[in-house]
């Protein structure tokens, strides 16, 4: 610490005011590398001009107070979750510079997944990686670096490969990864490694700056209270002992390595946006202001389309199996009754049921505004199949409406209580040139006998539905084949 | 009130059929949020979906997260760097996201987190559900914290109330939950939105990577105990000012009500078509359907316990929100109880025979009961 004092960079604070306790010492125990690698950081910040744009984002672990120290903005981030939060901070300020610094812990157990899918992702970012294979923080428990062998609290015979498997090499694990710019392993513990660390700790930085992309220095580095051992001694062991296990070098550099790994996919934009403004964001959304819009229809026509009381108000239930063009006949029910006027809901089954076979919606059209969209009782059954006129009928009231597929049910149930229009759909659909459109005769039918929609909502529903104009001949084409089905009333 | 303007006299566009799961987003965007953050999972993904379409459009960002836990974090670290910012999710996503939100409570960080409710516990299933009002209006997440939470009955309230959540949650720097559940974000309705997308206030204190900004530090840890202590005493003054001023709540028909129903999202909407179907044969009921849960309407409850014969609970749950009911009530008048729960939801006609039935129960009401019988 004491060297740190002595060539104190500017952006590194001269008195540690955030701190509790005595503000001109840090919280480091001596001979922690947390605090050699901070002032690298202090350092590359002031020579490269950027201390105004870093966002430093602390991990959980020793260093969790870094914000005591730099002099930068800080963000404090949950235990492994830095890199998620260092990405959306990135994207939502292209122009700061991002710098992740976690421990071993953090980045490499707890937070495996976020470091493993921003570095996926090539995030503009400098991940900064202190690898002193314990957890210093919580008083020297196992880290997924410890070495083999190693005592910690919680491996007190030493880590045993059978039990706690094998020391994980971050920087080999991402190099599989297409993404990352550039993965680089140094070691603190003497003077000539301590500069290489410098060295790459500045290049991971400058490679955000040129919007490279993803750079993660992983720093050995000495935890001399954690391994209980003396600093000096500390230093040699990460030297000696730890070198072994986690070889320094280079183990990828995108800008140095000839024909190298696949530029970071955000190097493009450098995360950067078109900027919208604001007043543009309604037209993007496709919102029109009531009065540009005109269906050319009379809204609330019920009383003049001479609607039987009993076919007022609606309440639908349609089913079939997938691929009936249930659901699309809600929705072309729904929009259609919202053009010509009605207060309309759809709602759907959903998710597996569906995949499963069988679909369902609940439509209402209803002069007041529609209180519950579930239709418990139904004025109206839309029925493609055996099953769905069996499981649905019980629900229809008396007297109401069931249209089914005479074609698919030639022996249907006893539908005495009920007004039912059977018609052969599918056949019908067939004949107009896809079978697919069996909804829509359906549709015809129903608008024919009950008058409840003007054959033109219908047609204002389909342009709403943005389909070819081949698609959208043949619906209406079998729209209209449905409503020439002389049903008896 | 002219359907052409909004509460606030901002004029609104034509209506348009959605879901509720794209009229949230839709809200979001005109509400001047930039990223949606988020994993997929029924029955929320069409957030997801139309985040995908519609944010990178409108100049924002859509990422497809590794999973909830990282989403909520990027929305901790975008609110972080001064950006509006929200994710969506369901049960089994909102679990992981509790730690996340916690965090944010403490380091008074705003952003919107919708749940579209399924059924639970555990993978459960995709049903609509409301089992997670615990863990929405007690916190949900570690500490001594609360969310504010905001229950929509509608694609139009899943627009509105996302966009109000994002007004509420940068006023208190707080996160706030938009609780929906499964059948508010599959359904369709009729939707109209503000013409004039809002402008966020500005966030002084956020971490931008410009100067002016340079000493702002975004954390929620305090070592000391005294500092702590008086952190979440802050926290707790902001609560109780939300307290006082933002509950919210509808009725309908409650003024001459001998039977107050209450149920907020979906089941708001059964208990009003029950309302109708009551009075009709003559039982005279009304309902309440409370649109903020935190804060919960627990003042208005009262007076209500005070007025009528009794109060009826409707949840999809075997019964949580019925347990601030009652603590709003203190015995004042009997509170009952109908769930439904595993993706079931009641039809009015059940509630109506449940209202029925428990005034059988009760001597003192045979003279309602003839009326219907
Ligand atoms: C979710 C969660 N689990 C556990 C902890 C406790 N915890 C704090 S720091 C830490 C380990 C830190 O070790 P490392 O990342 O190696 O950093 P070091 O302290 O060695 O620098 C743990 C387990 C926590 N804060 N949050
Ligand atoms: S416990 Fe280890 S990592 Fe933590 S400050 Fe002390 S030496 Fe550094």
């Amino acid at each position: 610490m004491s060297r740190m004092l002595l060539e104190r960079p500017r952006s590194f604070y001269p008195v540690f005011t955030r701190k509790e306790g005595d503000p001109t010492v840090t919280h480091y125990c001596p001979g922690c590398g947390h605090g050699i690698v901070h002032k690298y950081v202090a350092e590359a910040i002031d020579d490269f001009g950027i201390a105004d744009r870093v966002i430093f984002v602390n991990p959980v672990g020793c260093s969790v107070f870094a914000y005591y120290y730099l002099d930068v903005g800080h963000i404090q981030a949950a235990h492994g979750r830095a890199p998620a939060v260092a990405t959306a901070a990135k994207r939502a300020r292209p122009d700061s510079i991002v710098i992740c610094y976690q421990g071993d812990g953090d980045l490499a157990a707890i937070g495996g997944n976020e470091i493993l899918h921003a570095a996926n992702r090539g995030e503009n970012l400098t991940v900064l990686f202190i690898n002193n294979a314990i957890y210093g923080m919580t008083g020297g428990q196992m880290a997924p670096t410890t070495l083999l062998g190693q005592v910690t609290t919680t491996t007190p015979l030493g880590r045993s490969a059978a039990t706690d498997g094998y020391p994980v090499r971050v920087c080999e694990l991402l190099g599989s990864l297409s993404a990352p710019a550039s993965l680089a392993r140094v070691a603190l513990g003497d003077a000539k490694r301590d500069m290489a660390a410098r060295k790459a700790i500045r290049r991971a930085i400058r490679n955000q700056i040129e919007g490279k992309g993803f750079s993660l220095v992983e720093i050995l580095s000495p935890c001399p209270v954690g391994w209980k051992q003396t600093p000096a001694d500390a230093a040699k062991h990460v030297l000696a002992t730890m070198t072994k296990t986690f070889p320094p070098g280079v183990v990828k550099d995108f800008p140095a390595q000839e024909g190298g790994a696949a530029p970071s996919p955000q190097d493009a934009a450098g995360g950067r946006r078109p900027p919208v403004p604001r007043e543009a964001i309604p037209e993007i959304l496709g919102l029109q202001s009531p009065a540009t819009v005109d269906h050319g229809m009379e809204t609330k026509p019920w009383s003049r389309l001479g609607i039987e009381p009993r076919f007022l108000d609606p309440r639908i239930k349609a089913a079939g199996f997938g691929g009936q063009g249930v659901l699309f006949l809600g929705t072309l029910l729904a929009e259609a009754g919202r053009l010509a006027g009605w207060s309309v809901s759809w709602l759907p089954s959903y998710g597996p049921e569906m995949r499963g076979g069988t679909a369902h919606c609940h439509v209402i059209l209803s002069r007041a505004p529609v209180d519950s969209p579930l239709v418990s009782r139904a004025s109206v059954l839309f029925a493609f199949n055996r099953p769905s006129l069996d499981r649905f009928l019980p629900d229809v009231r008396d007297g109401g409406l069931v249209i089914f597929d005479s074609g698919l049910v030639p022996d249907p149930p006893d539908l005495s209580r009920v007004e039912a229009i059977g018609l052969p759909a599918t056949a019908i659909a067939g004949k107009a040139g896809s079978v697919k459109v069996a909804n829509l005769v359906a549709l015809g039918a129903y608008i024919e006998r009950t008058r409840v929609l003007p054959e033109a909502a219908v047609v204002g529903a389909l342009a709403a539905k943005g389909l070819s104009s081949q698609v959208a001949d043949l619906n209406l084409e079998a729209l209209r084949a449905g409503m020439r089905f002389r049903c008896a009333p | 009130m002219n359907p052409t303007l909004s509460e606030n006299g901002d004029r609104r566009s034509q209506e348009r059929l959605m879901k509720g799961n794209e009229a949230a987003i839709y809200g979001a965007l005109m509400a001047g949020c930039r990223s949606f953050y988020g994993y997929p999972i029924t029955p929320a993904s069409e957030l997801a979906e139309t985040a995908a379409r519609l944010f990178p459009a409108c100049g924002g960002t859509f990422l497809q997260a590794e999973s909830e836990v990282a989403a909520i974090n990027m929305l901790y670290g975008a609110s972080s760097a001064g950006e509006r910012t929200m994710t969506a999710s369901s049960g089994p996503g909102i679990s992981l996201m509790m730690e996340g939100v916690s965090y944010a409570a403490g380091a008074e960080l705003p952003m919107v987190i919708v749940n579209v409710m399924r059924g639970g516990p555990g993978l459960g299933n995709i049903g609509p559900e409301q089992g997670d009002y615990f863990q929405a209006v007690k916190g949900g997440g570690h500490g001594c914290y609360r969310s504010l939470v905001l229950a929509p009955d509608s694609p139009q309230e899943m627009a509105d109330l996302t966009a109000l959540a994002f007004e509420l949650s940068d006023q208190y720097r707080n996160p706030a939950l938009v609780l929906a559940d499964g059948f508010v974000g599959q359904m369709m309705e009729p939707v109209s939105l503000p013409l004039a997308a809002r402008v966020p206030p500005p966030r002084p204190w956020a971490v931008t990577g410009l100067p002016a900004t340079r000493r702002n530090l975004i954390t929620s840890i305090h070592l000391d105990h005294d500092v702590l202590e008086s952190h979440v005493r802050q926290l707790h003054v902001k609560y109780e000012r939300a307290r006082r001023r933002e509950v919210r709540y509808e009725e309908y028909a409650v003024a001459d009500a001998r039977v107050v129903l209450i149920g907020y999202g979906i089941v708001s909407r059964v208990l009003r078509r029950a309302v109708g179907l009551c009075r009709a044969a003559g039982i005279k009921a009304g309902l309440l359907r409370p649109i903020t849960l935190w804060p919960f309407p627990s003042q208005r409850i009262a007076e209500l316990a005070r007025g009528a014969a009794r109060l009826m609970v409707v949840e999809l749950s075997t019964g949580q929100m019925v347990e601030d009911v009652r603590l709003a009530v203190a015995e004042r008048c009997p509170v009952d109880f109908l769930g439904r729960w595993g993706g079931n939801v009641p039809s009015s006609e059940e509630v109506v025979d449940s209202i029925v039935q428990r005034m059988r129960e009760r001597t003192g009401d045979e003279e309602h009961v003839a009326h219907v019988a």
